[in-house]
């Protein structure tokens, strides 16, 4: 579903990303793991329309999008900043993106989806009030609220508290279920290998390691990312 | 599209109600401006009606740049900018969105500085009332078609608010001396067909700066 | 790399060019009989002028170029026309007061022509500060570009109200520019030879750019290799 071949993304004299290839599937789960600076923002953020490559080529197949605005309807971003109006109620905040969305909505619908997050009763409430791990909720539902096919998570799990990752943990394995194609960054190996179909790790810009978890057992990939890590 | 055009302006007008921050420091601003004018015009107070328009002008345009510093800044908190780039709209519809928002602000600024601009300096104006709203109104808009697009400029860099300034006031010269020229009209010679010729200049300012900002504004806002 | 021959054969061309313009304007142009030899700096003030709003151009097409193929090449040009631009904007400011003060007794007229002149010096500065403010070169080349194409757009429209401003406020001084058959010669000299200086200064410039784009790709591979 998502073809990326041979990525570069420079920053000046910086490269964030050398040459990136890799293929994930429609419904595939994939767990980007890697250092810090190793590329997995940028690469998200490529694949989210965010940033332009420098060179190489992205491209989302079936559905094909006819234009990159239309590419973006497709998929919905979460980094760990909220992109939430702190003033605005969590009602308010969706209902903004719903209208940009073009999404029918009714407040009715929104309350929903706040329920849904887990933050019942409290959509009238400005979300400056909210937790960090409450604020983190609501950006998901905001990230996601146009149903999208592609699911992009930045280290959604920084900040959460235990009820914070038990949601989250169980709203991904939702979206596994529904067929989504989700590529999630994180530092958190046996979550993220919980969660995946494939481990991708990239470092220095390329991707270093790609396997799929029944090639592996936890322990193993655990051990051989160990081991590139040391190699650097 | 008209439809996300206001809920972008709608939602700027509803967190600026909130906390009411931009508004409150363009009007103090506006009205230091006019302290500062009348000390400075000490010498010619005979003649401060004539100096009026400039004055005004003058309080309009730094208050007005004020609220478009924070018409960007609102968007960094959180990275709110990334949440509106992921949708998918045209880029220039943000633009035509944020650009309505600050022109609301600005006019809601120029009312309150004139009230005060009225008393001030001692002067009566009733039936040109009318005739001010629309130079206030057009200049605004001319003001905030280019505004909009080089706020977006200068949040790409260092500098940001510091920047705004330097890079728009010589753009918009040509908005300031209509401006200034049509509110002079008004108050001082009331020869309203003399409006023409600066309202049009000032249409065709706003029309082709606003086109031309539709177009650029994803090259500004890409990364 | 280097001087290439076109370079150096544009280089000896400008020389020649620059030494024949000073000859025109000094020695060969006849004396004009109210401001006497002081109006000879007309011959550099006005050439100066013109290239300057050549450069203005040059910065936008550069500008669209670059925003359309995204190729530095184009931000590179788009960066050295407009300091070369500058530079002669400057020109043009410092000549003007230097004949204005003493044939009017002023440093300054806020006649057209001068104070369109400052206006355009002034987009010029904005250009290459917005430029200096952006750490990122690929961004800080689409920011900029699309301020230059503002500025561009803008320059018409201020010539243009500011035109309309002094014919309601007439001044006293009226700006002579008139010139005489005789003169011809030595103005389209000079401006020929600016023209040429013009060119030569936006190459070398360019030149020193794409250096620097060049050290930042090594720069990369350097890092790279770490």
């Amino acid at each position: 579903m998502i073809e990326a071949q041979g990525l570069a993304k420079y920053f000046g004299r910086f490269t964030a990303l050398r040459s990136l290839t890799v293929s994930i599937g429609k419904g595939e789960f994939i767990s980007l793991f890697g250092r810090n600076g190793a590329g997995k923002t940028t690469f998200l953020r490529i694949v989210a329309g965010l940033s332009r490559p420098s060179s190489g080529v992205l491209k989302i197949l079936n559905p094909q999008p006819q234009s990159p605005q239309a590419a973006r309807g497709l998929m919905g971003y979460l980094s760990h900043n909220t992109a939430l109006y702190l003033d605005l109620t969590a009602l308010e905040n969706l209902r903004f993106y719903g209208e940009l969305h073009g999404l029918p909505h009714q407040d009715s619908e929104l309350e929903r989806e706040i329920e849904r997050v887990g933050l019942a009763g409290r959509g009238q409430e400005p979300v400056r009030n909210y937790s960090r791990g409450m604020q983190q909720r609501l950006a998901i539902a905001r990230a996601f609220l146009h149903d999208p096919l592609i699911l992009l998570l930045d280290e959604p799990f920084t900040g959460l508290d235990q009820a914070g990752t038990e949601f989250l943990r169980g709203y991904l394995a939702g979206a596994r279920r529904d067929g989504k194609t989700c590529i999630m960054a994180t530092h958190d190996v046996p979550l993220g290998y919980e969660l995946a179909d494939r481990m991708v790790v990239i470092e220095k810009g390329v991707v270093a390691l790609d396997l799929s978890k029944s090639s592996v057992s936890l322990d193993e990939f655990q051990s051989r990312y160990g081991d590139l890590a040391k190699e650097s | 599209m008209l439809a996300k055009i206001w809920a972008i302006f709608r939602k700027d007008m509803l967190v600026e109600l909130r906390t009411k921050d931009s508004l409150n420091a363009m009007l103090f601003f506006g009205i230091v401006v006019l302290v500062i004018f009348n000390f400075a015009l000490e010498p010619v107070r005979e003649s401060i009606r004539a100096a009026v328009p400039g004055v005004l002008w003058v309080a309009f345009v730094f208050s007005g740049t004020l609220g478009l510093n924070r018409m960007f800044a609102v968007e960094r908190e959180n990275s709110c900018l990334q949440g509106l780039l992921m949708v998918p709209i045209d880029r220039g519809i943000l633009y035509l969105g944020k650009m309505l928002a600050a022109s609301v602000f600005m006019l809601i600024t120029e009312a309150v500085v004139f009230v005060f601009c009225l008393v001030f300096f001692n002067l009566t104006v009733w039936k040109e009332i009318p005739w001010l709203a629309l130079v206030f109104l057009v200049g605004t808009l001319g003001f905030t078609s280019v505004g909009t697009l080089l706020a977006a400029v200068a949040a790409n860099t260092r500098m940001r608010e510091v920047l705004l300034p330097l890079i728009l006031f010589p753009v918009v010269l040509p908005i300031i001396v209509n401006a200034v020229e049509a509110t002079g009209i008004v108050l001082n010679t009331v020869d309203y067909g003399a409006l023409r010729l600066p309202l049009t200049f000032m249409s065709v300012f706003t029309i082709v700066f606003a086109t031309v900002a539709y177009l650029l504004f994803d090259f500004v806002l890409e990364d | 790399m280097g001087k290439s021959r076109f370079d150096n054969v544009l280089g000896i061309l400008v020389l020649v060019g620059v030494i024949v313009a000073l000859y025109m304007a000094f020695l060969q142009a006849p004396r004009e009989k109210t401001m006497g030899d002081l109006q000879r700096i007309f011959y550099f003030h006005v050439p100066a002028g013109m290239v300057g709003l050549v450069a203005l151009a040059v910065n936008f097409l550069a500008s669209v170029m670059y925003l359309a193929r995204k190729n530095r090449w184009w931000d590179s040009l788009a960066l050295s026309a407009a300091e070369i631009g500058v530079m002669f904007m400057t020109i043009v400011l410092v000549t003007g007061p230097i004949w204005a003060k003493p044939v009017w007794l002023v440093w300054w007229t806020w006649s057209p022509r001068l104070t369109s002149s400052l206006l355009l010096w002034m987009l010029y500065v904005a250009y290459l500060l917005v430029r200096n403010y952006v750490p990122d070169p690929d961004r800080r080349a689409a920011t900029s570009a699309v301020f230059g194409i503002v500025a561009f757009i803008d320059a018409p429209i201020v010539w243009f109200s500011i035109r309309w401003w002094r014919d309601l406020h007439p001044s006293p001084m009226i700006e002579t520019g008139g010139l005489s058959a005789a003169m011809r010669p030595a103005f389209w000299t000079c401006g020929a030879a600016f023209f040429l200086l013009f060119i030569y200064l936006v190459r070398r410039r360019l030149f020193l750019e794409t250096a620097r784009h060049d050290v930042e790709m090594l720069g990369r591979h350097v890092e790279m290799l770490r």
